[in-house]
Parts: C-alpha cells; sequence; structure tokens
C-alpha cells in the first residue's frame, strides 16, 4: 500500500475533509436556476473552496451541489447523466419504495414535505455559506450580486442556528464520523478486516477512488472524443481512455428533520415519574449517550483503528455488550453506528474462524446486523431553532419553536450507505432480532402491515425483565429533503463550461 | 415433528394470453402490489391452514441473448405460469384441499395456459402430475409449522400484553414470582380458551427412517467415491481455471423502468420475495458442478442448516434452486426478511463464497477466481446482475407478514419455556427477556 501522502486535495470540495465547525454562522440556499447562460457565467468563476489545507483557518467557505434537476437545466447530456446512480437520478422523494424504505410514509410523506417533496419545489442546486459569527450576511452580499440574482432564484432558505456542539434535543453532536483513509494505510481485503475500524477507503464518501470492495463505484465517466468538453476532467483511474466527471466529487444526501423538543422531554419526564435525573437516565438510554457525549459501553481494551486511545467518547465498541444491558440495542447511535466488524465478535483461533463464517457457534440473536464499514455517512449536519435547555423544556410552558437538524451526509452510494443506516438499521423495526421499537429518535411510530406496533422503547436490564416504554410519540417529522451531486472543482468548471442547447 | 414440503406447477404460456393471465392474477392482489389478498375468491389462501408461502410468477426470459456472447443461438423460451409455495406436511393431502377449496378459481387461471386441467381431469391428479421438483431446497426451521408459528405468536402478545397491563404492580426483580404469575396467566388463558398450545405431532416412521438413511447414506457414498474425486480433482481445476478464465464478462446495467417493476412490490413489510432467472453456461462441466453443487445444498439444508441459519444468514425463510428447460436455465426463488439491499449484503459480506460456488455458473454472473473468490465480492456488477435477472411476482403471499425468523425463533423459545420451567434465575431472566 501507498505509505505517502500524495493525495491531491485541490479538486475536492472543503465539506469532504472539513466540516466547517469554526465556521458557525452558515446559510444554506436552495435554488432554481432563472437564466442558464448567467448561471453558468457565474458558476465559471464562483469561489468554491476547496480541500487543501492552508496556514490560517479560513474564515469563510462556499459549497455547492446539484440534484438531478440542476444537472439537466445546467444542459449536462441525458448520456451522462444515466451515468449516475438510480437513487440520485430518481430523487429522494421520486419513488414511493424509496419513501417506504427511508420512512417517509404518513406524517414524514414527501408531499407534505416544506421542500424537495412536490417537483416544484424541488431545488436544482444547494448553495452552503459557511462564514464566523455574523458575518454570513456579509459573506452573501459579496458573491450574490446583480448578475447572480438574475441567474438563480431563491426557492428556500434552510434555516440554521448554532447553538453550540449540542443538537437540539441537547446531546452533544457529531462525535462519531468515520476517519477517511486518505493515505490508503488499510486493507479493503476482508481476510484482513474482522473487527471494526473507524478507518474508511477513501472510495466511500469520494468518488472515483476504491471504496471498501476495493473496486470503483459506477459513476459517469465521458469519452473525450465525443465531447470535447471533458477534457478539463480527471482521468477515471479503473478505464483508460476515460475522463471522470464523479471523481473528486460526492452524493450529498439533506434532509430537514423537525425535532419535537418539548415534547421529547415532556414525555420522558412524564415516564419517569417527574424525576428529572431519571429522565435523564432514559433520555441517555434512548440517544445511547449523555447529553455530555460520554457513550454508555465501557471504552473498549481492543484499539480501533482511526481513533485514538485517548478519544474516551469513541473508542469503544458493543462487542461485550450483547444483551444491551449497558446501551440499550435499538438507541439511536447503536443503530446508526453498530460498530461491528466483518465478523461476529471473540473469533479465537483459525478452527473458531471457520465455525464462525460457517454459521456455527453462536446465539440465535447474534450476528444479525451487517458489517459497519460498507454503511458508513459522513455527517455534516447543522441544527436550527432557538436553544432550549432540557430543564426548560420539561415544563408545561416550555417555548413552542420550529427547531431541527438540517441533516447532511457525504457518501459514495446513497443506496449502500445512507438509505441502508436509514431503512434496515434506523428506521426497521426488527434492528438486530428487536420487537416493537424503531428509532426512538427518529422512528415514525407507523404500525407494520399486520398492525404491528413499532413505538415502543425497550430498555434491558441485568436485574429483571427488560423495561418497557410504550406509546412513544413521534419526537421527529421530516420536513423535506433531495439527494444532491457535489461535483469536483474540475466537474465544477466542466457543467459551466458545457454548450447550451438551443431549446433553453 | 412435521416436516415441510414444497410444490411448484408449472405450465406454459401463451403470447397472446399473457396480459389476460396478468390481470387475472392480479384480481387476487390487495391493495398492495402483488401481495395476495388472504381471502381472495379464486384462491383463499388464508383458508389453508399448512400453508407458509405461496406465489405466482410468469418466468420470462428477457435475458435469454446474453448467452450469445458464449458463441451459442439463444434458445427460444415460452414464457410460463409458476405456481409454487411451502407447506407443512405432505404435498398429495394438501393437492386435495386445494381441489376441495380453489378448484374454480385454479381451473379457470390454468385455462390461460396450454398446459390445464381439462374438465373431466380430477384436478388433484393434475396438480400432482405436474409438479415440479427443486434441485434443492431450503428450510430456515425444519419441523416448525404455520399451526405453531401462530400459536406461538398468541402466546407471545399474550404475555407481553399481561407485562404491559400489570407493568406498575409488578416486582420487575422477583423473577420467580414473575414468572409465576405469567405462568398462571397462560394457564387461565388456556382454561378460557384464548390461548391454545397444541402438543408437537408426532414425526411419521417414514419420514424419520428415510431421512436416517439419506443423512448417512449420502456422506458415506461420497466417501467411497472420494478416490475417485482425487483423481478427478486436477482436471477439475485445470477445467474450472480454464472456463473461469474465458467465460465471456458482461456488465449490464440494469434499466431503471425495469427496477422499478421490482421495487413497487418491496418493503410493505418486514418480508420480501425474490425470483430470479437465466441461463446455465454451456457445457457438461458447468451443469455436472451445479448439479452436484446443488445436491450438496440440499443435504446441508436437510441436516445441517436445518435450525435457523444458512451458514450466516438468518434471513431465508425459504429457498429453492430447480433447473429447467432441459437443464439449461435454472431458476431460484426466496422468501426472505429485510430489504432487497440488505438482503444482498448480507449474502455478499456473510456468504459471499456460497453465493459464488452455485450461481457463478449462471450466465452472466461476474467472474470467480477459484469458484469462490471474487463473484459476488465484485458488489456493483453483482448487483446489477441479480437486479437484471430478478423477475417481478404476480401474486405473494406469506402466512403472518409481520414475523421475522427471529420473531419466529424467539416466539418458540418462548413457548418452550412455558412447556419446560427452567431451572436456574439465570434461565428464568433470559427467558423473560424474550417477551
Amino acid at each position: 500500500m501507498n505509505n505517502e501522502n500524495t493525495f491531491k486535495f485541490d479538486d475536492l470540495q472543503a465539506l469532504l475533509r472539513f466540516s466547517h465547525g469554526r465556521l458557525t454562522d452558515t446559510c444554506f440556499l436552495l435554488l432554481h436556476v432563472a437564466d442558464v447562460r448567467k448561471a453558468k457565467k457565474w458558476l465559471d468563476t464562483a469561489p468554491i473552496s476547496n480541500a487543501t489545507e492552508s496556514d490560517s483557518l479560513p474564515d469563510r467557505a462556499l459549497q455547492i451541489a446539484f440534484t438531478v434537476e440542476g444537472l439537466r437545466v445546467m444542459c449536462v447530456a441525458e448520456s451522462v447523466i444515466d451515468g449516475f446512480s438510480d437513487e440520485f437520478i430518481m430523487g429522494m422523494s421520486g419513488e414511493e419504495s424509496r419513501s417506504r424504505r427511508l420512512g417517509d410514509i404518513g406524517m414524514n410523506a414527501p408531499e407534505k414535505w416544506d421542500w424537495g417533496g412536490e417537483s416544484k419545489k424541488i431545488p436544482h442546486l444547494m448553495l452552503m455559506y459557511y462564514a464566523k459569527e455574523n458575518a454570513v450576511k456579509d459573506f452573501r452580499t459579496s458573491i450574490e450580486t446583480e448578475d447572480f440574482v438574475k441567474a438563480f432564484h431563491v426557492i428556500h432558505e434552510l434555516p440554521t442556528l448554532h447553538i453550540g456542539e449540542i443538537e437540539p434535543f441537547g446531546f452533544k453532536d457529531g462525535i462519531s464520523q468515520p476517519v477517511i483513509d486518505w493515505e490508503c494505510r488499510q486493507s479493503t481485503n476482508a481476510h484482513e478486516r474482522e473487527g471494526y475500524s473507524n478507518l474508511v477507503a477513501v472510495g466511500e464518501v469520494v468518488l472515483g477512488y476504491p471504496n471498501e470492495y476495493g473496486l470503483y463505484t459506477a459513476r459517469p465517466l465521458i469519452d473525450e472524443r465525443e465531447d470535447s468538453v471533458a477534457a478539463c476532467l480527471p482521468h477515471a483511474e479503473d478505464k483508460t481512455g476515460l475522463k471522470d466527471l464523479g471523481r473528486n466529487g460526492s452524493y450529498l444526501v439533506v434532509r430537514q428533520l423537525g425535532q419535537d423538543v418539548p415534547g421529547f422531554w415532556q414525555f420522558l419526564y412524564k415516564m419517569s415519574a417527574s424525576n428529572f435525573d431519571k429522565c435523564e437516565l432514559l433520555a441517555a438510554s434512548m440517544v445511547g449517550r449523555r447529553r455530555d457525549g460520554k457513550p454508555l459501553v465501557l471504552k473498549s481494551v481492543a484499539a480501533i483503528p482511526g481513533i485514538s486511545t485517548q478519544n474516551c467518547d469513541n473508542h469503544f465498541t458493543y462487542d461485550f455488550d450483547t444483551e444491551g444491558y449497558q446501551c440499550p440495542i435499538g438507541a439511536h447511535v447503536r443503530r446508526a453506528n453498530p460498530r461491528t466488524g466483518d465478523l461476529p465478535p471473540r473469533v479465537t483461533g483459525i478452527i473458531n474462524r471457520v465455525m464462525k463464517k460457517l454459521g456455527f457457534d453462536q446465539k440465535q440473536e447474534e450476528d444479525l446486523v451487517a458489517s459497519t464499514r460498507f454503511h458508513r455517512i459522513l455527517r455534516r449536519g447543522r441544527s436550527y431553532g432557538p436553544k432550549l435547555a432540557p430543564a426548560e423544556a420539561i415544563k408545561a410552558d416550555a417555548e413552542v419553536a420550529e427547531r431541527g437538524l438540517q441533516f447532511m451526509c457525504l457518501s459514495a452510494n446513497i443506496l449502500r450507505q445512507f438509505e441502508f443506516v436509514q431503512s434496515a438499521w434506523s428506521m426497521s423495526s426488527k434492528f438486530s432480532g428487536l420487537q416493537n421499537e424503531s428509532d426512538p429518535l427518529l422512528g415514525n411510530r407507523e404500525v407494520l402491515m399486520n398492525g404491528e406496533r413499532t413505538d415502543q422503547f425497550n430498555r434491558p436490564s441485568a436485574k429483571g425483565v427488560t423495561e418497557k416504554i410504550y406509546n412513544l410519540p413521534k419526537f421527529v417529522t421530516v420536513k423535506g429533503g433531495a439527494y444532491f451531486f457535489m461535483p469536483g472543482l474540475s466537474a465544477v468548471k466542466y457543467i459551466a463550461s458545457l454548450p447550451i442547447k438551443e431549446d433553453t | 415433528m412435521t416436516a415441510q414440503s414444497s410444490f411448484m406447477i408449472l405450465s406454459s404460456v401463451k403470447d397472446t394470453k399473457i396480459e389476460e393471465l396478468t390481470t387475472l392474477l392480479s384480481s387476487m392482489n390487495s391493495t398492495i402490489p402483488a401481495h395476495a389478498d388472504p381471502k381472495n375468491d379464486l384462491l383463499p389462501f388464508g383458508r389453508f391452514p399448512r400453508l407458509h408461502f405461496a406465489r405466482f410468477v410468469i418466468i420470462e426470459a428477457h435475458t435469454a441473448d446474453e448467452i450469445e456472447a458464449f458463441g451459442i443461438a439463444a434458445r427460444p423460451w415460452q414464457p410460463t405460469l409458476a405456481f409454487f409455495g411451502e407447506i407443512d406436511g405432505d404435498i398429495d393431502s394438501f393437492f386435495t384441499e386445494l381441489e376441495d377449496l380453489a378448484s374454480v378459481g385454479l381451473r379457470k387461471i390454468f385455462a390461460l395456459c396450454e398446459k390445464f386441467p381439462k374438465e373431466e381431469e380430477n384436478l388433484q391428479q393434475w396438480l400432482k402430475k405436474n409438479n415440479t421438483k427443486s434441485n434443492a431446497n431450503y428450510v430456515n426451521w425444519i419441523g416448525r409449522t404455520v399451526k405453531h408459528i401462530h400459536e406461538d405468536d398468541a402466546l407471545h402478545q399474550s404475555l407481553a400484553a399481561y407485562l404491559r397491563e400489570h407493568k406498575d404492580d409488578i416486582d420487575k426483580n422477583n423473577t420467580l414470582a414473575l414468572r409465576q404469575k405469567l405462568l398462571s396467566h397462560v394457564e387461565m388463558e388456556k382454561y378460557a380458551g384464548r390461548l391454545t398450545l397444541t402438543a408437537e405431532e408426532k414425526t411419521p416412521l417414514k419420514w424419520k427412517m428415510f431421512n436416517f438413511i439419506h443423512m448417512i447414506g449420502v456422506p458415506l457414498v461420497l466417501v467411497l467415491l472420494s478416490p475417485l474425486f482425487l483423481i478427478m480433482a486436477p482436471f477439475f481445476f485445470i477445467r474450472l481455471r480454464m472456463l473461469e478464465r474465458s467465460d465471456p464478462e458482461l456488465f449490464i446495467r440494469p434499466e431503471h423502468s425495469y427496477l422499478e417493476k421490482l421495487t413497487i412490490q418491496e418493503d410493505w413489510s418486514v418480508s420480501n420475495q425474490y425470483n430470479v432467472f437465466g441461463d446455465i453456461k454451456p457445457g457438461v462441466f458447468r451443469l455436472l458442478t451445479l448439479k452436484f453443487i446443488l445436491f450438496l445444498v440440499d443435504y446441508f439444508s436437510r441436516h445441517v442448516y436445518k435450525r435457523g441459519f444458512l451458514a450466516r444468514i438468518k434471513t431465508i425463510h425459504f429457498a429453492r434452486w430447480v433447473l429447467l428447460d432441459d437443464n439449461k436455465r435454472a431458476f431460484f426463488a426466496s422468501n426472505y426478511d429485510g430489504s432487497h439491499e440488505s438482503y444482498m449484503d448480507d449474502f455478499i459480506n456473510k456468504v459471499g463464497w456460497g453465493l459464488n460456488l452455485i450461481f457463478s455458473h449462471a450466465v452472466p454472473y461476474p467472474k470467480t477466481s477459484w469458484l469462490i473468490k471474487q463473484g459476488a465480492y465484485r458488489e456493483q456488477q453483482f448487483k446489477y446482475t441479480q437486479r437484471l435477472h430478478q423477475l417481478p411476482t404476480e401474486v405473494w403471499y406469506k402466512a403472518y407478514p409481520d414475523l421475522t425468523n427471529t420473531d419466529l425463533a424467539r416466539n418458540s423459545r418462548i413457548r418452550k419455556g412455558v412447556e419446560i420451567r427452567q431451572s436456574s434465575v439465570d434461565e428464568i431472566r433470559e427467558w423473560l427477556h424474550l417477551i
């Protein structure tokens, strides 16, 4: 494997490498293209931030991403678009079957969304501004020139508000992120990958590089002889003679999740017989972490690649908590990242390894969760709405306001990564053999086909019976969402340079 | 114990009748695409207490041209209606039940096919005559009957409801007392006729004997033949590697419109159905290897993987492999828990080697090496190939829609705990956790 850090960051958008955490003032604009010619002109010189490291921290960043409609409007050929994944082409709200898998049914259904549901509310592109405190307004003024205003039409502005390192329910957020293996230090060969690792192959997040299977995810490749504009694009590593529109780009999933903060805390407070300490414990068991981010399971003794042993908040797996006594199996963070390896835990020696591979030597309820490394996402979300501390939220007269998360994540394969995590892990009422419960925070509480309920939360205890919380209300409602392609900077140039079709 | 059996009735359909047949079959469905209404007039699936799963599929060969890459002309294939399912106990009596309860409906359906029961013909006899045996079958849990599944589920629901009702007045930490309360609750419910726990049926002696002889006999014969295998092995692997290197590879991404036909039927509840159909690679070598492997799969399913798992896969309820068209084509069908994507990922990451062993003999499976390597591990290519070869289902019936294999296994354990009292506190606690 290549040990030198030779990765070229200058063609990647910065968001793939940095979360812009210090830039707390943000603005996400959903745009429609009003004038293609002007839009292309603006795009050609747009100061989009790249992922190279600079000596001083930047005080501004601009990122851009397109929906499939946006690419079409910008005159990307249909034959090129066909090279993108089906999920991206169809869009988050484009098919009922997708909505079913994502749990976007009932009150979460796309037709109820503020944006991204009905076709005229699907944006063409999203512009993301990041700036220091109170500085986004000036940043916007500098970007949104007269030509910009003629080129684009703002269809929606996603609200954001920095309330500290926490999400609206009050829990520390963004602690666990996959670490991208830019230097390709880790083998993707299954024989060398038994346990959980927090390092993921570049190709899991960035298109055009080998993924966790050691292969290249499908993406649009263009023959330069047929499309001379493509000359500005990087070469496809796996197909000689072709240009790679996907390379250095990624898919960006955006979902606006409305959070009922008073509803959440008041319900838990009631379930805890109005004892605030118990209420906090219950909340922590639903989230899988305490409010300050401390995990509920003990620190892992074995090393975890990609996580420093000093990082107490993240250096753990659930290998020694198979029953969920410490952290309930259905807890939010355990569903979103079950920290499983390729093989079930505690493999000892060759014979045991073969036995485990053949399915023997384990209990019925073990080994039900897929290997985590194929299902990681890089989160880049931001919260919105005024801060409401839990101690305030439990009061009956707590201030009601629009609060929530602009959930954003990057991945190279929406279906295998984001959609899998959302459907098989978060929303599934059968995750890891559980019963009657989906994600305690995200669950839509809809009953199954034959009426089986999904609105419980099970908290196993080592002492006696499982404590069950019944009739969980819905705490999170999907308000909007879309799939975007966040191109590499050469690909932005390509999109800007494509000739305008006659009929536009 | 009552063992499970499977049936499959095949009859080709005239091209002109396909539309009519599709319409007729879809009249059996509820408002959900391809999901049977258990009370439909044509075949009221819900009235068959021994039926686990059933399905109507029109097998069409839209990928038949692929074999031309091997320099062989595509064989014609007449679209064929397949009606198949899994039941408890013996097939003959099930066919009689079909005749009793669905004679009119089935005759109406098969009347649109080329092979159909004539008016004067006995339907049961006709079904028996046209029943196609699978080359390999997989059953998640041999001996678990529909009747027990429903009884166990009712028991679980009743116990869970009791805990819910009494959640404030039970001492959760006194496990012994709690178990006693639950057991008396079960007795009361049984007495009131709200719960039934039928004793397990006796295993038919004939089945037991045959199963035993099969279990011992097959390895015995294989051991006797082993010197022959040893001699053949080098030639086998040389030929295998030659083919693995030379077999043409096709990388075809399925059209979106085709995927839509499949996904529209999926993820309505916790389980899904799956059919895949394609050509077997040409030549005797591939056919014999496949047949031998399927023979082993069938053996292992029957004697080894009969209690809840197939290697590391626990999500399959039933599966079958059938060679069709004079061994030129293969059909695979399964009922599984979870979404299609998770099914495929589970397969690739947990038993990719097993998939390769079986499916690498079909056109145009991704290139394998040494029979078990690569293949399915070429993730995207594998996923495209299987989706391209997947067939939509016309009608699908599952007798216990919201239950997964894990649920079924758990319910059985709950029941076992009612019937056989645990001796230690730990065991009691484990039992209580199941509820």
